[in-house]
């Protein structure tokens, strides 16, 4: 047995296994806001003059990363020169790691808790932070409906496969209150969250694991945003009624510590702007209702 | 591990090293050193023991325990067999086995976990299979245990391939002309030979199958009680209260140590 040559094949092997994964798209078929943020740093790796080009960081909740990677592309046609890049994933794992001292320019929460942590540690320029947008919550099933889901109420049949998202990520959160809400649906019943919980296989850490779960027909059903719904091709979506929906607001705002805030204030106006909220709607999110 | 079997036995030295050693030493044990200390630092409060006891803390324990123990029983009896093949008999295809063996070693968890899925998913390639006999693998303890197996077992053939190789052959020449069968050589010459090759392995499968995180998060979810493992739960808890998740990674920490020590244990005892 040769011990040199099977470490030389094991290494190669590797190398492989490696360059397979950094290729976009081959290594990972999932949805998740991990991958989306290491194409956009891949994007920059490939950037020849970067240091002559102005940067934007943005840290987003992972439910916006097809809506802000479409603008991103947007202002980056419209602001020559300027490169946006994006970190995607739970609010909750974007506000930890800016607590540590991650360096960004704009932060995108789906929920104000995750903000105003930051806001108590002097970590936000207040005078920016500002609701853009809302989401609401749909549920979401395989296109092939293994569960046999012809309503809300299946949701609650004993067996079906149901996957949230954890209680820790703003999506688990929410979809919580709407069960609680549902019960109050005399058709449902009062026991409606508590047999729709029994019925959870899973806490997914953020929502696009939620997605990628009843994508590959994994779970019967999942409840995720409206905009995720939108994302994602192919599921059936059950709609939630208004009465019994949360809205999620999101707001976003600019970091104290941010490098060019005059770019920042530019990329929010220019998310806030009427093309921007178009941008935003056809991704599945709503306009902030504004006073 | 280590096939070596020549070490070079040093007189004791008196001079020192130099700062030229020192220092770049000095760089990488602190980046090492600092963060398992301050780990420590950090958990060691009047707290500890109200989160060491808090019900998502014993639960991700029992659960560790009882999924890792069981994936290296099972790597254990699958993959002795497995390994002693490989050791003594040369075949067609016999080094695409040993690739496909060692593969997950190398493999990203995250890779094994969508491999997984693909395999086993209720759409999987055999996953369809199981789920038309009613059998649903995804998001059970099993799926636990199926991906903790999958990347741990290779370190257990790895070692246990190690060990078979190293045994002399005129020993199974010698016992074959006393009349043994196979299974006779393999039950009592082989195995005891290989008994410390063994056990190491069985350390290496442990602490990975307890440090298992990426697979299990995509092929079993997460659920508390039934598929959330320690690792899940540490991530899971880090954005919630910090307390359970640095219990729970003192407990990891200790555990690992402790096993390494045994390890390090053999591996002197083997050099004498």
């Amino acid at each position: 047995m040769n011990d040199i040559s099977r470490l030389i094949l094991v290494s190669f092997l590797f190398i492989l296994t490696v360059s397979a994964c950094s290729i976009p798209g081959a290594g990972s078929p999932t949805n998740s806001g991990g991958g989306e943020a290491s194409t956009s740093v891949l994007r920059s790796g490939v950037d020849t003059d970067a240091g002559r080009r102005d940067t934007l960081t943005i840290y987003a909740a992972a439910s916006l990363t097809e809506a802000f990677s479409d603008l991103g592309m947007k202002f980056e046609a419209t602001n020559p020169g300027v490169k946006v890049e994006f970190s995607f994933a739970g609010s909750q794992v974007l506000r930890t790691q800016l607590e540590q001292g991650a360096k960004a320019d704009i932060f995108a929460s789906a929920d104000h808790v995750n903000m105003d942590w930051l806001v108590s540690e002097d970590l936000i320029e207040v005078d920016s932070y500002q609701d853009f947008v809302t989401n609401h919550l749909v549920a979401i099933l395989p296109p092939e409906n293994p569960g046999g889901v012809q309503g809300l109420g299946d949701l609650a049949r004993p067996g079906l496969m149901v996957v949230l998202a954890d209680k820790s990520v703003p999506a688990g959160n929410y979809a919580r209150q709407v069960l609680a809400n549902l019960s109050d649906d005399t058709a449902l019943g009062a026991d409606y969250a508590a047999e729709v919980l029994r019925n959870v296989v899973s806490y997914e850490t953020d929502v696009r694991q939620v997605v990628t779960k009843v994508e590959l027909g994994e779970a019967d059903a999942g409840i995720v945003y409206a905009s995720d719904a939108v994302a994602a091709i192919g599921l059936i979506t059950l709609d939630i009624p208004d009465k019994y929906n949360v809205t999620a607001q999101y707001p976003i705002a600019i970091l104290a510590s941010s490098h060019n805030p005059e770019l920042a204030r530019a990329f929010i106006e220019y998310v806030t702007s009427p093309e921007g909220i178009a941008i935003m709607s056809r991704w599945g999110f709503s306009p902030e209702q504004k006073p | 591990m280590n096939p070596s079997p020549r070490i070079f036995h040093r007189k004791k030295i008196n001079d020192t090293p130099g700062w030229e050693f020192i220092l770049p030493s000095l760089i990488l044990v602190s980046l090492i050193g600092v963060p398992v200390l301050a780990l420590i630092w950090r958990s060691v409060n009047l707290e500890f023991f109200n989160n060491a006891l808090s019900n998502s803390a014993i639960n991700a324990l029992s659960l560790s325990i009882l999924t890792s123990t069981v994936s290296v029983i099972l790597s254990l009896l699958t993959g002795t067999p497995l390994a002693y093949i490989q050791a003594h008999w040369k075949f067609r295809g016999k080094a695409l086995l040993d690739l496909l063996v060692d593969l997950p070693v190398v493999l990203p968890p995250s890779v094994a976990g969508i491999a997984l899925l693909m395999a086993f998913g209720r759409q999987g390639l055999i996953g369809t299979w199981f789920d038309s006999i009613g059998i649903s693998l995804p998001f059970t303890t099993l799926a636990v245990v199926m991906a903790q197996v999958f990347v741990s077992a290779p370190f257990l053939v790895r070692s246990a391939r190690i060990g078979f190789t190293a045994i002399d052959p005129q020993l199974e020449e010698a016992a074959k002309v006393e009349g043994a069968s196979n299974w006779h050589i393999f039950q009592h010459i082989m195995l005891p030979l290989a008994s410390r090759a063994l056990l190491t392995g069985i350390i290496l499968t442990w602490t990975r199958a307890l440090g298992e995180f990426g697979a299990t998060l995509l092929f079993a979810g997460n659920l508390e009680g039934k598929t959330q493992t320690m690792p899940l739960a540490i991530y899971v808890g880090f954005e919630q209260g910090l307390g359970i998740a640095l219990v729970l990674s003192v407990v990891l920490l200790a555990v690992s140590l402790g096993l390494l020590a045994v390890l390090r244990r053999l591996e002197v005892q083997g050099q004498h």
